[in-house]
């Protein structure tokens, strides 16, 4: 199961939009700069919600579906809010064929999360790599940008005690 | 010039010619499920692949230039067996239900696998599910969608609402409004234009012709329908005729046979339009002369795809807006007050339906707006699409139908009522009848001739000085009335941007929400020949001229209906069952958000 997206909104979240004017600027407002300033714009806000990419949209003179095509094609843009960490299972070959679907199903029971969804206290978003290039000693899970190999249902559960 | 060799014959072509149209020039088919000439150039199908000397791959041919010396083989084996592998691929994501889809016998993607004669499909059992959707106007059924973007780029590059557009990516990837929202929850203006062009059954038309069957079906009903201008030019597509071939009389002889009670042309409400929409901007003018209020430009209002585009974009200016309803709910409202009156029927047991080239006329008949103490004006609109289908489903045989006439007394129109099916028509009505009750002299030329505005070719202009007009008109003496026509939201938008920064020089201005005006509407009959518009709006000038009366106001039924109900134009009579007005919405959907 996907996250639930988010309803469409009436405005009811508070965006400064003199501070999202403002970054568009720094591109020059221009359309060719559209990926750049959605990069901008997340690491202000930590994600791109629905209400940030209307500013845009209304700003830039671009359709808001051609604006959320964009955020929804590149898989480094999010419209969830971020956990304060990242926990990415890794599902290439290597940890597929080593039990990475068991580390998913472990990883869901002990959050309590859905994939691509962020726990309740907001302290993990879950999401799946493809290869992080620990193949010789899968299954691998990277949280944040350290790697942790040979992962199994035990260690998974000290692994994340370690985080906040 | 550019030679080069396409199967083995030499063949010259201008410069820039991709390979698909130099081998169309030449007829050699080459099969395309997504390019569209001059509108459609994503070159995602890659159906068109031929095989070009000394290149590596197989080229597409839709995006493939011709170079000088290329030599160019369209039919070799290994071209035909990418394509028949190609549309295998497609088969094994879509979901196979030609016998009960509403494209069956129409299907681009269907006639292709006939053309390349495939005769098995290896990868089946793959299909994604995606959301489908059926909005006030637009059924989605996405699971259909080959992903051929054709509807992006009407949505986008002609029309310039862009709604759609692909979202996600990958086995994800679905054709869509923002964020995967529903139609309805954006500002679609519901034009339909993206369903002219979807090769498949992915984007239709929402049904109708269950409703109307049921109507027509039960005794206590007694059913009316109406058919707008630009249907009769057009309909006869579906049944084998040239484009542009007016089938007027058949049209209403079919709807006879369907068993309607009433047949009535909502050509008489266009008549109508002309007098109240006239009145309304002599008034406007006066008002602008003498008292200096500023309610010019005076905006058309028959094109309901055009209004919700104006109400999502130009909240402020509403008021530029004619309150005309458009002539086919002035005729449901009239059927359901002054005619059920006078044949004594109770307006409750009636069933009014439009037959529209147009998909957003059925949001606009669920428009609060749009009914009299809790009735709707209309009940049901179909598409000339599904007419012929439901035509063709009742069995009649359209083509050796004999010529009839619509029913009076809403029936009968001039030839100004015609040409409101094309963009330009309803000024050229409207300036027939204003300048005639301004001078009491005819307009001084048959068409108004529009000029072209520089760099913007879609758009005209023209103007026209009244000299020597009734004393009642005197503050009009030698006064310049300039008017604007455009037509497709895109080009609407220009002129709406002049009057919100207050530099529009127009006092008059005609829009319709589709490219050409009507007879290119979103419900019209499929078609891939450019010229099928040209056509069909020859076909309703020449139904203007074939017409004795061809002035609104010379409509002596239009004239009796004042006499004997709505008293006079722009009455409060008429201001009750003529009349509307408009609702502010937001940018991104019905929210205002600004
Ligand atoms: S869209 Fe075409 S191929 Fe697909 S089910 Fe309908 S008719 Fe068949
Ligand atoms: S109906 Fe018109 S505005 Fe709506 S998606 Fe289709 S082309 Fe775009
Ligand atoms: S909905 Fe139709 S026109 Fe649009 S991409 Fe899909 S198949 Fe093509
Ligand atoms: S497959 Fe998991 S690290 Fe390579
Ligand atoms: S027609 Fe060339 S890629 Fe579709």
């Amino acid at each position: 199961m996907l996250a639930e997206r988010h309803q469409p909104c009436n405005g009811n979240l508070q965006i400064n939009q003199q501070e999202v004017h403002k970054i568009i600027d720094l591109f020059d407002c221009k359309r060719s700069n559209l990926i750049q300033i959605l990069h901008q714009l997340q690491n202000v806000y930590g994600f791109l919600p629905i209400e940030v990419l209307m500013q845009v949209s209304k700003k830039m003179d671009v359709p808001l579906s051609e604006v959320t095509g964009v955020v929804s094609f590149y898989s480094f843009f999010s419209t969830q809010p971020q956990g304060r960490h990242t926990i990415r299972v890794c599902l290439g070959t290597a940890c597929y064929v080593r039990g990475g679907k068991k580390i998913i199903e472990k990883v869901q029971e002990l959050l309590q999360v859905d994939l691509g969804g962020t726990t309740e206290d907001q302290r993990f978003t879950f999401e799946i790599a493809r290869c992080i290039g620990a193949c010789g000693l899968a299954p691998a899970v990277m949280i944040d940008n350290e790697v942790y190999r040979q992962v199994n249902s035990n260690k998974l559960k000290s692994i994340l005690a370690k985080y906040e | 010039m550019i030679n080069c060799t396409i199967n083995n014959k030499p063949i010259r072509v201008e410069k820039n010619t991709t390979i698909i149209e130099a081998c169309k020039n030449y007829g050699i088919y080459i099969p395309s499920l997504c390019n569209l000439d001059k509108i459609c150039n994503f070159g995602t199908c890659r159906m068109c692949v031929v095989e070009v000397e000394k290149a590596k791959t197989l080229q597409a041919a839709c995006v493939t230039a011709v170079q000088e010396g290329m030599v160019i083989k369209t039919n070799t084996l290994k071209v035909q067996k990418m394509r028949k592998v190609l549309y295998e691929l497609l088969l094994s994501d879509h979901k196979q239900q030609c016998l009960s889809c509403s494209r069956n016998m129409t299907c681009e993607l269907q006639a292709l696998g006939r053309t390349l004669g495939i005769k098995e499909s290896r990868f089946n059992n793959n299909e994604s599910h995606r959301k489908s959707e059926v909005s006030i106007s637009i059924t989605r059924d996405m699971d259909k969608c080959i992903l051929c973007r054709r509807c992006i780029s009407l949505c986008n590059e002609v029309q310039g609402v862009g709604i759609l557009h692909a979202q996600n990516r990958g086995f994800d990837t679905i054709i869509s409004a923002a964020d995967e929202f529903d139609l309805s929850q954006t500002d679609c203006i519901y034009c339909g234009q993206c369903t002219t062009v979807c090769p498949v059954g992915a984007l239709m038309e929402t049904d109708a012709t269950e409703v109307v069957k049921q109507a027509l079906n039960n005794p206590n009903i007694h059913t009316v329908v109406q058919v707008a201008p630009a249907i009769r030019v057009a309909i006869g597509e579906e049944f084998g005729y040239p484009a542009g071939t007016p089938v007027t009389g058949k049209l209403f002889s079919a709807l006879r046979d369907l068993g309607f009670n009433d047949i009535f042309d909502t050509n008489f409400a266009a008549d109508l339009t002309v007098i109240e929409e006239g009145t309304e901007f002599l008034g406007r003018i006066k008002n602008a002369i003498l008292k200096g209020q500023n309610q010019l430009p005076m905006v058309t209002s028959c094109s309901p795809g055009w209004i919700k585009y104006c109400e999502h974009n130009f909240p402020d200016h509403l008021h530029h807006l004619s309150s005309c309803k458009s002539p086919h709910m002035m005729l449901g409202s009239l059927v359901k007050s002054y005619y059920a009156n006078k044949i004594n029927v109770d307006p409750r047991s009636m069933f009014v339906v439009s037959v529209m080239p147009c998909t957003a006329k059925k949001f606009e008949i669920t428009r609060d707006e749009m009914s009299i103490d809790d009735l709707h004006n209309v009940d049901a609109v179909l598409t000339t699409r599904e007419l012929a289908a439901l035509i063709k489903e009742a069995g009649i045989d359209f083509t050796r139908l004999p010529e009839s006439e619509a029913d009076n007394p809403l029936g009968f129109s001039s030839g100004a009522a015609d040409i409101f099916g094309v963009t330009g028509g309803v000024m050229e009505a409207a300036l027939r009848t204003a300048y005639e009750l301004i001078t009491s002299r005819e307009l001084p030329f048959d068409h108004l001739h529009l000029k072209q505005i520089e760099g913007f070719d879609p758009i005209k202009e023209a103007s026209i000085t009244i000299t020597d007009p009734l004393p009642a008109f005197s503050y009009l003496n030698n006064q310049t009335l300039r008017i604007a026509v455009a037509s497709g939201a895109k080009n609407a938008e220009v002129l709406m941007k002049q009057i919100k920064e207050g530099t529009s020089p127009y006092h008059f201005i005609e829009i319709m929400g589709c490219p050409g005006g009507c007879i290119n509407g979103g419900g019209q009959p499929r078609s891939k020949d450019p010229l099928t518009a040209q056509k069909r709006l020859e076909g309703l000038f020449a139904e203007d001229h074939r017409k004795s009366i061809r002035k609104s106001h010379n409509n002596t039924f239009v004239n009796e209906l004042y006499e004997a109900f709505l008293i006079n134009p722009n009455s409060h009579v008429a201001h009750e069952f003529l009349h509307t007005h408009y609702v502010r919405r937001g940018k991104f959907n019905e929210f205002l958000n600004d």
